[in-house]
């Protein structure tokens, strides 16, 4: 049962947004424009970074639904969301990429953690700003979302099935506000 | 020195909504209506939640400012903000208050961490639902603005004096580009 009174049926941000839409319009917005405009990282590899992050902070909700949207948009390379969630060090990804998740690792536990080595090593795979902007962004945006939709304990489905149309929609139509 | 290329003549939120301008619409648009609203929570005790939770995520910069800005609104204690810093269940505010940051507090270790009778003890207090959401919201917004600042490696330039003349400035105008 959530915290306070939130829509029946409406799981995880969406029963919060509903709640307070006036909160909700801009929370939105934000993750519009930092999972889906012009960025040297691609929507899948940003929502990749997003499940990553929600996985640390173990909020099921957020870590179920991203992975999903991640699944959808990696197309047929789907499995790479789980490969990651197992170990990035070993996953198909590029040396860039796993370079940023150790950034957004350290932005989850401890962000002044982030050192000037870390960052190194990610221009080093060719990280230019824009790459390690947006993933320490994404990394505490994600710390944000993760706690607003567990501190408040708002309704998480228990199948995986539930999480495949959320994905979708996340992967086509990205983040518009439930009506 | 930040990790990424900023005008670091601006303070440092300034210079990251300045790196990136259209993250700042939302993020602006947001701070004005979750820290300038008045319904429920006073603006000074939504200033003190965020400078709390930026003192337990060690965000020196942000627990500063927020903390300066919270004094500035609730002027009666001088002390009010290092009192609460230094141990808020002591400190000379309301029972309600005391409550919310309970709940502040562990939001900012992780959500899971707040339990049925925190928040059936504010309510005890007379903390209104959509008090508890906006002391839920703004820990979490914190934990975001403290891990943006502090992973991209910004340092405050700040003085005393430029500290307290920019709290003064948002005190009484708010947040704006």
């Amino acid at each position: 049962m959530p915290h306070i009174p939130l829509a029946e049926g409406v799981p995880g941000i969406r029963s919060l947004v509903m709640y307070r839409p006036d909160t909700g319009a801009p929370l939105y917005e934000l993750a519009q424009i930092l999972l889906r405009d012009e960025s040297p990282l691609s929507p899948a590899e940003r929502e990749l970074i997003a499940t990553y992050v929600s996985y640390l902070n173990e909020c099921k909700f957020c870590m179920n639904s991203h992975a999903a949207a991640a699944r959808y948009l990696y197309k047929e390379n789907s499995e790479t969301v789980d490969i990651v969630l197992d170990n990035y060090e070993t996953a198909p990804i590029s040396d860039k990429l796993k370079a940023l998740l150790t950034i957004a690792g350290k932005v989850q536990t401890d962000a002044r953690t982030v050192s000037d080595e870390d960052v190194a090593m990610a221009r080093s795979h060719g990280a230019v700003d824009r790459d390690i902007h947006d993933t320490v962004l994404i990394a505490a945006a994600f710390c944000m979302f993760n706690r607003y939709v567990d501190g408040l304990d708002t309704l998480t489905p228990e199948t995986s099935d539930a999480y495949v149309p959320m994905g979708e929609r996340m992967g086509t139509l990205g983040y518009v506000l439930p009506k | 020195m930040p990790h990424i290329q900023l005008d670091e003549s601006l303070p440092g939120m300034q210079s990251l909504l300045k790196f990136r301008p259209e993250i700042a619409e939302p993020l602006l648009t947001l701070m004005t209506i979750l820290m300038r609203g008045d319904e429920g929570l006073s603006k000074g005790e939504r200033e003190l939640i965020a400078a709390f939770v930026s003192d337990l995520n060690k965000c020196n910069a942000c627990a500063n400012i927020h903390g300066a800005i919270s004094q500035c609104l609730i002027s009666e204690n001088p002390q009010m903000v290092d009192n609460v810093m230094d141990n808020y269940k002591n400190a000379p505010i309301s029972e309600k208050l005391k409550a919310l940051l309970s709940i502040a507090e562990s939001v900012q270790k992780g959500g899971k961490n707040v339990k049925k009778e925190q928040i059936e003890g504010a309510k005890n207090y007379g903390s209104t639902d959509q008090e508890i959401h906006d002391t839920v919201l703004i820990s979490s917004l914190f934990c975001l603005f403290n891990k943006y600042i502090d992973g991209l490696g910004l340092v405050s330039n700040d003085t005393n004096d430029s500290l307290n003349l920019r709290a003064k400035m948002i005190a009484e105008f708010g947040y704006s580009k």
